[in-house]
């Protein structure tokens, strides 16, 4: 496998000079972008906290359980992503199928208990995004996580798909890694945002 | 060269219909070619901002003047600043990105060719849809800055803001796609022995505006985000009435917008960097310290960007820091002018148009410079803030820097894109006319400024002592109008009747200059070994410390030319833009055209990215 692999490095139009895949470190680019990005985001969140000047406040509303709860799931998620790259690595294509669709149905978990969560602030505490500054700022920092984590779901299902097709083996490892790779960012990023956003007072 | 002439992009794509060659155009993701889409569609723009300049111009003739009222002022400047930025200067620096980095580091394309036509489209895309609101008579007007909260909904109700905050949304994302892509270029892609510290100094400092693209952009994404949630959703986020500080958008934006000001220079300095050294005849003086004054620009970028903000008044401590970072900014840019004179230092200097250009950069960026540090110190720029000397400063380092480099670069490329050179003669009268009626446009400006003339009026009152400069400024701008078009004439005359360049007209020192003129599709037939960062000076002349000149090596065989391999062209790129385009434009039409364009752009995302996904087997397999 590994004789494979290094033939394979020699000739693949992808693999430049420094041995690194194009596009595993165009991945890696986008994500030092997104880091901007969220902290621009976070940034935003913080320079507004406590300014409200009505509605209710982040620990009148917030069900730090049920967070925890979605937190655990995509910590989890990175898991079974991490199977999903070593089992496709020895080209257990099944088992990797598995925990692909495994890390996405968590991920979607996520978003429906994100879903579950707005819905509730908005009908049982009315705050909606043009409530209070809280609201603003929270709703908008959440929900382009949470639309972020629903880009990386539909990413997760298409491989799924694809390896259900037989379209996928252990020569699309990078692929699924590159897959991984912004999928670990959008739990690291959650993990920021849990902290600073829902466990800080 | 016979066995290359079969292979010149001319002949490779010759097809025999019309419509056969604008579809090669509109599916190819040749560097080179997608260079060309950039640089001419960025001249166009360059000449629509220059109109909207002109019309300003004729109406600050002379006092109390009736050309256009307020608001036509209003869009005018607004439109004149935001074309001249995203759509002029900063696609005609990724035309040279384009058509030159893979050139320069000896590589047959860029990473990811595909995204690279995506980049472009999207670009087109942008620029396309923020000059459909003249079509919708719904112009932009709030400045190319557009301050919160002029732009809230309660005081610009009209489209006329979502023209320009959607606009600068698409073009964003063009501009990070582009800028990802040429960064794994430049890390990735070099030529065997093409160490960081060998690359040309134009890749360098091409490598640190791509850093500052992709790291600065996300910031006005976000500002511009929470500015459509504003006028859309209903959001807080620069409303004061609830607690909203439309300081915020002030922030994000310089967070972006002063990056953005490194992100336009850099180049150009690039750029005059391998044009001194070519016609002094001597390596670039003190080369690895302007790499490194460039990376230094790139590092202290992110951390001056509140002196745009001095006279919002953010208190002694914050005026303090940002002053000292804005004068340490301003060494490392120094460092380069004293390395730009000392390359022409003892030089045997050939006084050529690319030359000409490189000076006048040199000369009017340091006055550009000098004004620029003055406004460092927050009491002299609560005495000069919206006044014209800002105006003439930042028209110093963007007209005086980004334009004077950009067009010495298209002088000095001109040959290696096109096969023919560009008349000298006409190129010089060019030169002298542009520098002059820049110096008459805007060398007064800052004497209106000091006397008090506001930014952004429309009209101003006969008494007040402003008349004769304002004249001569108008004078200035119709005389650098004429320089231009006697470019244009330059270039219509080269296409017609031009003198055939050789490879290597200009007696170069960098790897795009081994190649014939125009580049083959494959840009190298054989992929060189560097062994210098001036590599073909030392093939031809030596290392002048005894080396002698590298022997030649065998002619390249049709074989070899045969084994190489280009990626196929692609209608996605194409399609992908028009159905992101159809997706944001429909936030201003209906609910139904987000979806439709929503799902649209997810399907062509999918069939691009599987369209390479299992390729036919190449070699070695």
């Amino acid at each position: 496998m590994a004789d494979h692999a290094a033939t394979h490095a020699v000739h693949d139009p992808n693999i430049g000079n420094t041995g690194i895949d194009h596009r595993k470190m165009g991945m890696w680019a986008f994500l030092g972008s997104d880091c901007m990005f969220f902290g621009s985001l976070i940034g935003t969140y913080l320079a507004y906290k406590g300014k409200s000047i009505s509605g209710p406040g982040p620990h009148d509303v917030f069900d730090i359980p049920l967070t925890s709860y979605s937190a655990a799931l995509l910590l989890a998620s990175s898991l079974t992503m991490v199977l999903a790259l070593a089992a496709l690595q020895n080209n257990r294509v099944k088992a990797a199928t598995g925990w692909l669709l495994a890390t996405a149905l968590m991920g979607l978990h996520f978003v429906l208990n994100q879903v579950y969560e707005f819905t509730t602030f908005a009908l049982h505490h009315g705050l909606t995004l043009s409530t209070s500054l809280f609201g603003s700022s929270f709703f908008v920092l959440t929900g382009f996580h949470g639309a972020h984590v629903t880009g990386g779901v539909i990413w997760l299902l298409l491989l799924v798909s694809l390896a259900m097709r037989g379209k996928l083996d252990a020569r699309d490892y990078t692929k699924v890694e590159i897959a991984g790779l912004y999928w670990h960012f959008v739990d690291i990023v959650w993990i920021a945002i849990f902290t600073i956003i829902y466990l800080i007072p | 060269m016979a066995t290359h002439a079969a292979f010149m992009p001319g002949a490779k794509v010759e097809t025999p219909t019309f419509w056969g060659a604008v579809a090669s155009w509109l599916t190819t993701v040749d560097h080179k070619r997608i260079g060309i889409l950039y640089g001419s569609s960025a001249f166009i723009f360059f000449l629509i901002g220059g109109i909207e300049a002109l019309i300003m111009r004729l109406q600050l003739a002379r006092p109390d003047n009736t050309l256009v009222g307020a608001q036509t002022f209003n869009e005018l400047f607004t439109m004149h600043g935001t074309t001249m930025v995203f759509l002029a200067i900063m696609p005609m620096s990724a035309s040279f990105f384009n058509y030159m980095i893979p050139l320069q580091i000896g590589a047959r394309d860029v990473a990811f060719p595909r995204l690279n036509a995506l980049s472009y489209w999207i670009f087109l895309a942008g620029a396309l849809f923020l000059h459909a609101s003249f079509v919708f008579g719904a112009v932009p007007d709030g400045g190319w800055f557009g301050y919160a909260n002029l732009t809230s909904a309660q005081f610009s109700p009209r489209h006329t803001i979502d023209f320009w905050m959607l606009g600068l949304q698409i073009l964003g994302i063009s501009s990070m796609l582009a800028g990802f892509n040429f960064l794994v270029t430049i890390i990735n892609m070099r030529a065997p022995g093409m160490t960081l510290m060998r690359m040309p100094v134009f890749v360098w400092m091409s490598f640190v505006t791509q850093f500052l693209i992709v790291l600065a952009f996300p910031c006005i994404t976000v500002g511009l985000i929470l500015l459509m949630f504003d006028r859309f959703f209903g959001t807080l986020f620069y409303v004061p009435a609830a607690g909203g500080d439309p300081l915020l958008w002030q922030h994000l934006f310089w967070l972006f917008g002063h990056p953005e000001v490194y992100i336009l220079i850099l180049p150009a300095m690039g750029i005059v960097s391998e044009i001194l050294p070519t016609f002094a005849r001597k390596p670039l003086f003190g080369a690895p310290v302007v790499i490194y004054s460039g990376i230094m620009i790139g590092f202290f970028g992110f951390g001056v960007w509140s002196h745009h903000m001095f006279s919002v008044g953010m208190g002694p401590v914050a005026d303090a820091a940002f002053s000292i970072s804005t004068m340490l900014i301003a060494v490392p840019t120094g460092v380069k002018i004293f390395n730009w004179l000392g390359t022409l230092w003892g030089g045997s200097i050939r006084f050529q148009t690319p030359l000409y250009f490189a000076l006048g950069f040199i000369a009017m960026f340091t006055m550009g410079g000098l004004s620029g540090v003055m406004h460092a110190s927050p009491p002299v720029d609560l005495q000069q803030t919206d006044t014209y000397f800002v105006v003439a400063h930042f028209h110093y380092v963007l007209f005086g820097g980004s334009i004077f480099g950009l067009f010495g670069g298209a002088y000095y490329w001109w040959p290696k894109i096109t096969g023919k050179l560009l008349d000298e003669r006409l190129g010089k009268v060019h030169f002298w006319l542009m520098m002059l009626g820049f110096n008459l446009t805007f060398f007064p400006q800052h004497y209106l400024g000091l006397i008090g003339m506001p930014r952004r009026i429309y009209t101003y009152a006969p008494d007040l002592g402003w008349n004769f400069w304002n004249l001569i400024s108008t004078i200035g701008a119709f005389t650098i109008a004429v320089s231009f078009l006697i470019f244009i004439y330059n270039v219509i005359r080269t296409t017609r009747s031009g003198k055939v360049a050789s490879p290597d007209p200009w007696d170069g020192r960098t790897l795009e200059w081994s190649i014939p003129s125009p580049p083959p599709v494959y840009n190298f037939a054989r992929v060189p070994q560097v062994h210098d960062r001036d590599d073909l000076w030392l093939q031809k002349y030596g290392d002048g410390h005894g080396g002698a000149p590298r022997p030649k090596a065998g002619p390249v065989t049709a074989a070899e030319i045969a084994a190489i391999h280009m990626p196929p062209t692609s209608f996605w790129p194409i399609i992908l833009a028009i159905a992101m385009a159809v997706m944001i434009s429909g936030l201003l039409i209906s609910t139904y055209q987000i979806i439709i364009g929503g799902l649209l752009t997810l399907y062509c995302m999918y069939k691009f990215a599987m369209e390479l996904h299992r390729p036919p087997e190449g070699h070695g397999h």
